[in-house]
């Protein structure tokens, strides 16, 4: 695992929980119990209002496409070309993704087309979150 | 800021642009620093002030050989020398310091003595970002422009003319690295680096560096150059990860930076004969005319296509060639300044008749950081 153009996240206490989960196939994030907006990436207190009074919930893995591109430089551990996208959480927050078990082309990759999450193995300490087309 | 109490005297870029396998890329800011105090008449000795990016300001204060009583390090990305102008100009009128010199050298494609600080594995686009295999700025810095182009009608003729225009402005000068006209087909027929980015909708990659010497406006009628003043200034950030934006069709860094430099400027959009903006890939401008206000939200595409910034347009923007054409070390904002102040000493290649007032506004890391400065040669219009 020593690809600069995909390397292995390393989790911090603050992201720990999040890794945690994604080993059970779960998405994680985190919402404020003061003003109650969900976000992310992970921190422990709210972006929107400084409250530390924050918690862990799990996320329904539904989300859609906001927007991508697909990269057609060589990257070896990619198959060719593929898409680095941005997907919107059914909970409001975004996060990046490659969306996958799909074609990367244009057609096949629609703006807001709903998505469902999915996880890619790359170490034993880290399931990457993908996102993939909603099986309904 | 007080307008126009602070002046550019001395100004310039490396000997050399393109390709500078000779140098490495602390030499190449001493080359351009060296020719900035040419151009003004000043000697190391004579200059207090230091900023610069990436090479930490001791770096330069040494290998310059000068005794600095203030410097400043800002690194936000490539507009972090619109953030020293506003700096060194706050400073120079608190009066820590009364000569700054802020220097840029980048090894962008020899990658000689290049540095640019990494991102860890444990850093939130380490965790968040990289795993999904972005490859620099030609895969980052272009997610947003599908979504930009579904919510606001852009087209992908309209995304490809914003590099067909800059080549024009290119063509007028001999230090541009591409001439060469070119049209919405080529753009469109060039190699696809990230879909919807074609070659020529993503900017150069070369090396080069340059500098600027400021001084206040009093000690400015003392030297040889015709002075540029700054006359109101502008910065932000926002976010280093793209995916976080808190829009994809507008950012919020360009909105909060262009709205302080108009306002402490004192200036209409009308007022506006010269514009720079930071142009590493074709949807920039797009952004930058609409989160400064000159059109509305989705109309810049438009605007561009009728030719409003072209040679002979009422808006003459990106009179270089842009990070497209002219050059493109990896942190353009110094090359933008430049042409501001080429144009407002009345000298650019590609020069604006009568020009009086050049706004010059520039982007950082992605989307994540925006400085914008106002330039003029009239300090008695304020
Ligand atoms: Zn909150």
């Amino acid at each position: 695992m020593s690809n600069p153009f995909k390397p292995l996240p390393e989790a911090t206490p603050e992201t720990k929980p999040f890794w945690e989960a994604t080993q059970k196939d779960e998405l994680h994030i985190q919402q404020c119990n003061d003003c109650a907006s969900h976000y992310f990436p992970p921190r422990p207190f709210c972006p929107s209002c400084g409250s530390r009074n924050v918690a862990w919930k799990k996320a329904s893995g539904k989300a859609t496409l906001f927007s991508y591109v697909i990269n057609h430089l060589k990257n070896p551990s990619y198959d060719g070309p593929y898409s680095i996208a941005v997907v919107q959480l059914e909970e409001g927050p975004r996060m990046m993704s490659n969306i996958v078990n799909c074609d990367q082309t244009p057609e096949a990759l629609i703006l807001d087309m709903p998505l469902e999450v999915t996880f890619e193995r790359m170490s034993d300490d880290i399931n990457l979150p993908q996102f993939q087309p909603a099986k309904q | 800021m007080k307008r126009n109490s602070i002046a550019i005297v001395g100004a310039a870029e490396t000997t050399k642009l393109g390709k500078i396998p000779e140098l490495s890329q602390i030499s190449l800011h001493a080359d351009a620093a060296l020719n900035a105090m040419t151009d003004c008449g000043l000697k190391p000795s004579d200059i207090d002030g230091v900023a610069c990016s990436m090479e930490w300001p001791t770096h330069i204060a040494h290998y310059l050989g000068i005794t600095p009583k203030w410097v400043d390090g800002t690194s936000v990305g490539g507009c972090s020398f619109m953030l020293h102008v506003r700096h060194a100009a706050a400073a120079i009128n608190a009066g820590l310091c009364e000569t700054v010199l802020i220097t840029h050298g980048e090894s962008g494609k020899s990658l000689i003595g290049k540095f640019r600080p990494p991102v860890l594995p444990t850093h939130l686009q380490g965790q968040f970002e990289l795993p999904y295999g972005p490859m620099g700025p030609p895969t980052l810095f272009t997610i947003p422009v599908l979504r930009y182009m579904k919510d606001m009608g852009l087209t992908h003729e309209q995304l490809a003319n914003i590099a067909v225009v800059q080549r024009e402005w290119a063509a007028a000068h001999p230090r541009a690295s591409f001439r060469d006209p070119i049209t919405v087909e080529d753009v469109l027929n060039s190699r696809m680096i990230a879909y919807p980015f074609h070659l020529l909708e993503c900017c150069l990659v070369t090396d080069g560096g340059g500098a600027l010497i400021l001084t206040s406006a009093e000690r400015a009628k003392d030297f040889q150059t015709k002075p540029v003043y700054i006359r109101g200034t502008g910065e932000s950030v926002e976010t280093p990860m793209i995916s976080q934006m808190e829009s994809f069709t507008s950012s919020r860094a360009f909105r909060v930076s262009g709205r302080q430099a108009f306002e402490s400027a004192g200036i209409q959009h009308s007022d506006v004969d010269h514009l720079m903006i930071y142009d590493a890939f074709a949807h920039l401008p797009i952004f930058g005319l609409e989160d400064l206000g000159f059109v509305k939200p989705g109309e810049a595409g438009d605007f561009i296509w009728e030719r409003n910034t072209a040679p002979g347009g009422k808006l003459p923007m990106n009179t270089n060639g842009g990070g497209l054409s002219y050059m493109h070390s990896g942190m353009y904002g110094m090359y933008a300044l430049q042409e501001s102040v080429r144009q407002m000493r009345g000298t650019s290649p590609a020069q604006v008749e009568g020009a009086t007032l050049s706004v010059c506004h520039g982007v950082g890391g992605m989307f994540g950081a925006s400085g914008t400065i106002v330039m003029t040669n009239d300090p008695s219009s304020s």
